[in-house]
């Protein structure tokens, strides 16, 4: 009865698992097959699968046992640990060929080489380069953002942005990183957007954005309102973004800033003397290139191609855009109207000037301000001018009567690179990566909503690709790392010569193409030791009347007109000041050496060091273009300087393309002693 | 597990050749209003620009009839190896029987084959070949080191920015592209004439030694750049297996 019960009412255990026996055997498999997962998922896992791949690859490989021998040193998950970088990296447990050179051939990832890079794996691993997750062992995991990791690989176009996190100085691998560098600084990017470098030091603009306070002086309404309506019609190279304004709003801009203009002292001459003067086109033109204000400003040619330098700004269709009045006055001197601008006060003759305004005045385009007709501005437009002024942030970039520069008028992006993607707000159908989203925000920034004010720039894909690199280099790591880990970028000079030759090389502008200890640019030569390089009596003929050192080059040394007490001034003080310490200029006498020395380095220059590739001193003979000629050596530079320059140029004039031979000190010397017999001739001096 | 990753594999490759046959997709809804028999390239190949990097100039093609004349409204499509991208990647010709597009080329340092193709009122396909070069790390620091030290001298093209002193030597240098000189130095050799110049390996002094100027690391890079540009390809010596 018992049993019989038993059996008609069987207990819950018996229903699942029948007889005990059979339960306990199925509890021990199950039991076991629990066991076995957690070392069939290791047996099974990924990296193995590859490690695996790598061995059957290199089996076949002529060096087969040394690519083994490298393997089994250290196979089974491999980590690069670099605490002081924060760096935790697996990479290398699947990309197992980084390091073998032999296996250059293999392109099937992940086995393929690294190329040659100047860091090592060991010294850097790998997502300092290529982010990722470096903790990861699966593809997945590693290279892309999923739920739980956020920071994907990044795609190699962008990949010099990693170098940018420690090197705040231009590097010659990273062209694209430096080029976006200074993008971000020539394109003003950096008024509206704060970006803080690690030094403590914020990053400086290094466009001039115009003053618009005595606008009016300057120009026409009717050029204001072409100009904001697309800059890049008026000129092709402008660096000015276009805001997408509508026509009310560009009518009511422009209104206002000619009504808020203030006249200002001197900044216009009577153009009476220009009908006065016939004007002559071809005259004009002439002084234009003799002046050589193509060194500086560009002008669009017949073909479509912008030629000139770019520190000034495109003149294609400057008659447009300037009215006469204001440009004689500026070409008189253009330090009354701005004084910081980094044109040079050449110092024009009235009938110059009269050339150059007609000159530069018959640059027009009769399309440009065809279509622009304006009424009289009523006060409401100029009221709700002002407002858009205000709103759009104009005075971010130029200097306005009463509008005050705002302060953070865009968000700051010293960290954007590291910008969490959980903060961004991606548009339908964009792949959801940082660089993706910054690429984006620049190509077409209202995109992201039409009530954006950040304007549309007029850039090519190249340049917004190396506007990204250097974005993407702002993250938190070139933040937080150690100073000593960083490469910092030398701190900016603000190195100013006192006195009255300061005061003249400032008129002069002389900044605007050379560099003097550190400030400057580097369209021309560095000045810092020029005291020590040249002859006095050559630099003051030299700074009077300019002659050509390089002729295959287009931007030259203009000649500024200066007075005979200036020019001895300015001679004075860079012959004093501007020495180096290394030597003393007159420890070598500028004649007399021995005619056997002579001789000795006239054998040297054409033989042994055939420096007539790049160096003319025979004008029958010699042929070199590239470095400066040589002809009247003897009577510019100081024996002292060319014996210490022949010995190691790159120290005496850093950067410079002659490469260091080397040069014992008797060669040194005989060539030294060789060129200072190279005066030239007196009357070809005079002559020009 | 490996199996269950195979059929995730294979059941995406799937995926993929689907998402691929319907790539065309933008491309199918151009309609061609003009068809050429001939594409032509107008500019941006053989140019040089670092890996996975946008070059400096677009590509541009254009499509022509039987007489020559451009065709507007042809359809154009790029392609090119893995890696590769184009921006965009097909379109229909301009009024001037031109499409311009950007090119970004792959992660990898070498020449790219890039193709365009354009099809004949018969549907025939015409395809034009463009090459452009990739320059790796080490490629790009010789890049810009030819740029400033040698393209003087070993490039005969003068521009007015850059005026060549090819034409003034007596002895002429050999371009960076000359490969059928160049492929035939080691590098070893070209070390040595960078170095120590000309005389080094017997050549002209007009060569003069840079071995003091730049570093070991920026002379192997401009080897490197070197190689890469000459044309035909340089082919370094394979390994020599010795029997084990």
């Amino acid at each position: 009865m018992q049993s019989q019960s038993q059996s008609s009412k069987p207990s819950l255990w018996q229903t699942l698992f029948g007889e005990p026996v059979r339960a306990f055997g199925v509890v021990s498999l199950l039991l076991l097959i629990s066991l076995a997962i957690a070392p069939a998922k290791n047996h099974f896992s990924e990296w193995r699968h590859y490690q695996k791949k790598y061995l059957a690859l290199i089996q076949s490989r002529g060096d087969a046992l040394t690519l083994q021998r490298h393997f089994y040193q250290h196979d089974g998950i491999q980590q690069i640990w670099l605490p002081q970088l924060g760096v935790v990296d697996r990479c290398t447990t699947c990309h197992v060929g980084l390091k073998e050179a032999s296996l250059a051939d293999v392109s099937a990832q992940p086995f393929r080489r690294h190329p040659a890079i100047p860091h090592t794996l060991d010294q850097f691993g790998c997502v300092m380069c290529h982010r990722g997750q470096g903790p990861a062992t699966t593809v997945e995991e590693a290279h892309s953002s999923t739920l739980a990791w956020e920071q994907p690989i990044l795609p190699a176009r962008y990949v010099q942005s990693s170098c940018g996190q420690c090197h705040r100085t231009p590097l010659t691998g990273t062209p694209q990183l430096n080029l976006g560098r200074n993008l971000l600084s020539r394109y003003g990017c950096v008024h509206c957007h704060t970006i803080k470098l690690p030094d403590g030091s914020v990053m400086k603009p290094t466009d001039d954005p115009p003053s618009l306070e005595h606008i009016a002086d300057k120009t026409t309404r009717e050029w204001i309102y072409a100009w904001l309506k697309d800059p890049q019609a008026y000129a092709v190279t402008a660096t000015m973004p276009n805001f997408k304004l509508s026509d009310p709003d560009v009518r009511d801009i422009s209104a206002f800033l000619i009504a808020n203009s203030t006249p200002l002292a001197g900044d216009t001459a009577p153009v009476a003397e220009t009908r006065a003067a016939a004007p002559d086109p071809a005259a004009g033109a002439s002084l234009y290139g003799e002046s050589f204000c193509a060194s500086c400003h560009a002008v669009q040619n017949a073909a479509g191609n912008v030629v000139g330098g770019d520190v000034g700004p495109e003149l294609t269709r400057v008659g447009n855009k300037v009215k006469p009045e204001w440009l004689r006055a500026w070409l008189r001197n253009p330090r009354v109207y701005d004084s910081g601008t980094a044109m040079p006060h050449y110092r024009f003759t009235d009938p110059q000037v009269s050339l150059l305004t007609g000159f530069l005045g018959s640059k027009t385009d009769s399309d440009l301000l065809a279509n622009v007709h304006l009424d009289a501005a009523t006060p409401e437009q100029i009221a709700h001018g002002k407002l858009l002024v205000t709103e759009y942030g104009c005075a971010s970039c130029h200097e306005i009567n009463g509008i005050k520069k705002p302060d953070n008028f865009a968000p700051e992006l010293t960290r954007i690179g590291s910008k969490p993607l959980t903060q961004i707000l991606f548009l339908p159908g964009m792949t959801h990566a940082l660089p993706d989203y910054i690429a984006a925000k620049i190509r077409q920034p209202r995109s992201f909503g039409a009530a954006l004010k950040m304007p549309q720039f007029s850039l090519a894909p190249a340049q917004i690709d190396a506007l990204t690199t250097a974005l993407l280099a702002l993250t938190d790591r070139s933040q937080d790392l150690p100073r000593a880990l960083t490469v910092p970028s030398k701190p900016a000079s603000n190195y100013q010569p006192a006195g009255k030759a300061g005061q003249l090389m400032s008129d002069l502008a002389c900044f605007s193409c050379h560099a003097i200890n550190g400030r400057g640019g580097d369209m021309a030569p560095d000045l810092t030791w020029e005291g020590s390089s040249v002859q006095r009596p050559w630099l003051l003929a030299f700074l009077k009347n300019p002659g050509t050192l390089r002729p295959a080059l287009i931007r030259r040394m203009p000649r500024f007109n200066l007075s005979d007490s200036d020019a001895a001034e300015l001679t004075d003080y860079i012959m004093t000041v501007y020495q180096t310490p290394a030597f003393d200029r007159d420890s070598m006498p500028t004649s007399g050496y021995p005619p056997a020395q002579v001789e000795q380095g006239k054998q040297l220059f054409y033989s042994k060091y055939a420096c007539q590739s790049c160096h003319i001193v025979d004008t029958k003979t010699d042929k070199g273009y590239i470095g400066p000629t040589l002809t009247q050596v003897g009577s510019r530079l100081t024996a002292a300087w060319i014996y210490h320059y022949l010995r190691d140029p790159q120290t005496m004039r850093p950067g410079t393309i002659e490469p260091s031979r080397n040069m014992n000190d008797e060669d040194a010397r005989a060539l030294t002693a060789f060129l200072m017999t190279q005066k030239g001739s007196g009357k070809q001096e005079a002559k020009k | 597990m490996i199996s269950h990753w195979r059929t995730l594999f294979a059941f995406s490759l799937i995926l993929l050749s689907a998402a691929c046959t319907n790539k065309p997709g933008p491309a199918a809804n151009l309609k061609p209003t003009g068809f050429g028999t001939a594409l032509i390239e107008s500019s941006g190949g053989k140019q040089i620009g670092p890996t996975g990097m946008v070059l400096a100039d677009p590509l541009v093609v254009q499509v022509n009839d039987e007489q020559g004349t451009a065709v507007a409204g042809a359809l154009v499509e790029f392609s090119g190896p893995a890696g590769v991208s184009f921006d965009p990647e097909s379109g229909l010709t301009d009024a001037s029987g031109q499409l311009s597009t950007n090119v970004a080329l792959g992660g990898m340092a070498g020449r790219y084959q890039l193709s365009a193709r354009t099809s004949t009122k018969a549907q025939k396909s015409v395809e034009l070949k463009i090459e452009d070069i990739a320059l790796g790390y080490q490629q790009q620091v010789g890049f810009q080191l030819d740029k400033k030290y040698c393209s003087r001298c070993h490039n005969p093209e003068s521009t007015p920015e850059r005026v060549s002193n090819y034409d003034n030597l007596e002895v002429k240098p050999h371009p960076f592209a000359e490969g059928d000189t160049l492929n035939k130095m080691t590098d070893a050799d070209l070390t040595a004439i960078i170095s120590h110049g000309g005389p080094a390996l017997g050549k002209s002094a007009l060569m003069p030694p840079y071995g003091y100027t730049l570093s070991k690391t920026e002379i192997e890079g401009l080897i490197a750049y070197i190689r890469l540009v000459s044309d035909p390809p340089y082919h370094a010596a394979g390994m020599v297996y010795a029997q084990k």
